[in-house]
C-alpha cells in the first residue's frame, strides 16, 4: 500500500514538474507578427482533450460563439464569431496559437473573444479568478491540436 | 448537418405583444443619444412559448407576485399603523412612475430608484423596517407599482443633475470587466440578435422589470440581472442598490427611452 502511494505521488510530481518548469508563463509568450511559433509547453497537444475543452462551458466554451460542424452532438452553437469549419486551412499553427493566447493582440484589440492565455484581464476580476489565465498552457496546446484537425481542403 | 448546428434565430422576430386586447409597443426608433438605430424589448428575442406566457395575465406567473403585493398594499405595518393605501389610496395613483425611474431626488441629492422611494415610505412615514433590495415583499411591490405604468413609454430625465449619473452609467456600460474581459456593449450592443450558445442575445433593456425569470422561478430586480451578467463574465459584481448599479440602471433606462413598460415581463 505504502509503495503504491509513493509511486502515485512520484507520478504526480513528475507531471506537475513538467507543467511548471517547461511552460512559458502568460507574460513571457513570444508573439511576433501575430504568430506564436513555439509550443507553450513542449508537450504535443491532445486533440481529443482539446475538443472537450471547446465544449466545456467552464473552460473554452468556444461553442458559445462559434459554429463547428465537427461537434454535431452538441445542440447549441453560437454565432458571435466566425464558424471554425476548415480553420486550419486558413491559418497556420503559429497563427492559431497566437489567436488562442491573446486574440486582442493577434487580431483585433476590440474583440469580444476572451484572451485565453493572457493576464491582461478586465476590471474587477472575481477573486476566484484573480491572476489566473482562462486556460492553462497545456490546455491551449490541446485546443490548438484539435483546431489543426479542422481541415476541409 | 448545417441546420442542426446553425441557430434558428437571428434578428428579433416580428411578433406582436398584445395583452388583454391592447398592443404593447416592443420596438421604436432609438432615442437621439443612442448608438443604435432601432431599439427592441427583450420580449422580441424570446421563444414563442416564453412570449405567450406574457400575453395572458392569467398565464403570466409574475401575477402571483402582483396579487401578493396588492394584499401588502392594504396591510398596515410599522409604528404608525399605516398601510400604503392609507396615504396613496388606490395603487393606480402611482401610474406613470415606473417610466420615469430612476429620477432625481432632492432629498438625497442623487437619483432614486423605485426601491429607494418605497423604503423611504416604510422607514420615514410608516415607522416600519426597510425591505431588502431582493426581498420578496420589495420585488413584489415594485412589480405591482410598475404594472400601473404598463404600456407607457419609458421617459427618463437625462439632463440637469442626472447628466453626471448618465455619464457614470455609460462608463460602466462600456468598461470591460472580469476574467472574460467583456463589457455590456460587447453582448447587448454589438451582438444583439446573435445566439450565444443557447441564449439569444437581446439589447439588455430594462422596460420589463422586475421580470419573472423561468430560471429563477420567480421575480427579480434590475440589479439582480446586472449582477448575474457580471458574474457570468467572472467579475465581482457591484452591490444591489450601489451608486454604480443606480448609475447603470439610469443609463440603461435612457437607452430604452420610448419602449413601453411591460412589467411583469416573462423571460427564460
Ligand atoms: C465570446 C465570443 C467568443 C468565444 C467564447 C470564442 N471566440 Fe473565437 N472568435 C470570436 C470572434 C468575434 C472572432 C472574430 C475575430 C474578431 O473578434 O475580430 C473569433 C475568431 C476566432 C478565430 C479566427 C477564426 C477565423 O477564421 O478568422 C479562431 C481560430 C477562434 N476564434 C477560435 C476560438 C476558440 C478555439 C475558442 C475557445 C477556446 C474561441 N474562439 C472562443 C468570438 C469568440
Ligand atoms: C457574455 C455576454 C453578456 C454580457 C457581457 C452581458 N450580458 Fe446581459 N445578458 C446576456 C444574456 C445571454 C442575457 C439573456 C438573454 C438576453 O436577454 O439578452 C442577458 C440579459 C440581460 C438583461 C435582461 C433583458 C431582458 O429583457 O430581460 C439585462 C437588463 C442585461 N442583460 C444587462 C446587462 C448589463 C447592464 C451588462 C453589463 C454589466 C450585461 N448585461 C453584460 C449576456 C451578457
Ligand atoms: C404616511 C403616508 C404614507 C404611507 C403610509 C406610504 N406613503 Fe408612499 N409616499 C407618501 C408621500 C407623502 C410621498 C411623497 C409624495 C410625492 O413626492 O409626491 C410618497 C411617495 C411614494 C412613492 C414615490 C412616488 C413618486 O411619484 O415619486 C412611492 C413609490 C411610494 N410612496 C410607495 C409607497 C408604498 C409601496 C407604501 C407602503 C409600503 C407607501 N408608499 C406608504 C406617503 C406615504
Amino acid at each position: 500500500m505504502k509503495k503504491l502511494v509513493v509511486a502515485a505521488s512520484a507520478v504526480l510530481m513528475l507531471t506537475v514538474g513538467v507543467a511548471l518548469a517547461d511552460a512559458v508563463g502568460p507574460n513571457d509568450v513570444a508573439m511576433a507578427d501575430a504568430v506564436v511559433a513555439e509550443s507553450l509547453t513542449g508537450v504535443a497537444g491532445d486533440p481529443a482533450a482539446g475538443r472537450d475543452i471547446m465544449i466545456n462551458r467552464k473552460l473554452g466554451n468556444c461553442l458559445a460563439c462559434h459554429v463547428n460542424s465537427e461537434i454535431p452532438e452538441q445542440p447549441f452553437h453560437g454565432e458571435v464569431g466566425p464558424p471554425l469549419d476548415g480553420v486550419a486551412d486558413r491559418w497556420t499553427e503559429g497563427e492559431l496559437r497566437a489567436i488562442l493566447v491573446d486574440v486582442k493582440q493577434a487580431m483585433n484589440p476590440e474583440s469580444i473573444m476572451p484572451s485565453f492565455y493572457s493576464l491582461k484581464l478586465g476590471a474587477r476580476v472575481a477573486e476566484k479568478f484573480e491572476g489566473k489565465t482562462i486556460l492553462g498552457a497545456q490546455q491551449v496546446e490541446d485546443v490548438l491540436a484539435y483546431l489543426m484537425t479542422l481541415k476541409e481542403e | 448537418l448545417a441546420s442542426l448546428v446553425s441557430p434558428a434565430l437571428a434578428d428579433p422576430d416580428n411578433n406582436q405583444l398584445i395583452i388583454e386586447g391592447e398592443l404593447i409597443v416592443t420596438d421604436v426608433a432609438a432615442p437621439d443619444s443612442s448608438p443604435l438605430d432601432h431599439i427592441y424589448s427583450g420580449w422580441r428575442f424570446r421563444s414563442p412559448e416564453t412570449q405567450s406566457l406574457q400575453m395572458d395575465d392569467f398565464e403570466n406567473p409574475g401575477f402571483v407576485a402582483v396579487d401578493a403585493a396588492a394584499e401588502t398594499w392594504e396591510t398596515a405595518d410599522g409604528s404608525e399603523g399605516k398601510s400604503c393605501a392609507s396615504c396613496h389610496e388606490d395603487v393606480s395613483s402611482l401610474a406613470g412612475l415606473r417610466a420615469e425611474l430612476p429620477k432625481w431626488d432632492e432629498a438625497t441629492n442623487k437619483p432614486a430608484t423605485m426601491e429607494n422611494l418605497i423604503n423611504r415610505c416604510r422607514t420615514d412615514r410608516m415607522g416600519a423596517e426597510a425591505w431588502g433590495w431582493e426581498q420578496k415583499e420589495m420585488v413584489n411591490m415594485t412589480a405591482l407599482i410598475s404594472l400601473q405604468s404598463r404600456g407607457m413609454p419609458v421617459n427618463i430625465q437625462t439632463d440637469g443633475p442626472m447628466a453626471e449619473w448618465m455619464e457614470k452609467g455609460k462608463d460602466l456600460y462600456y468598461t470591460r470587466v472580469g476574467q472574460l474581459n467583456m463589457s455590456c456593449s460587447n453582448c447587448h450592443e454589438d451582438n444583439y440578435g446573435n445566439q450565444i450558445r443557447s441564449d439569444h442575445l437581446s439589447q439588455g433593456q430594462i422596460n420589463g422589470f422586475p421580470v419573472y425569470r423561468l430560471k429563477w422561478a420567480g421575480l427579480g430586480s434590475i440589479h439582480r440581472r446586472f449582477k448575474g451578467c457580471m458574474e457570468n463574465i467572472r467579475a465581482t459584481p457591484f452591490k444591489r442598490g450601489s451608486d454604480e448599479f443606480i448609475a447603470l440602471e439610469a443609463y440603461v433606462a435612457s437607452r430604452g427611452a420610448g419602449l413601453a413598460v411591460e412589467t411583469p415581463s416573462v423571460r427564460n
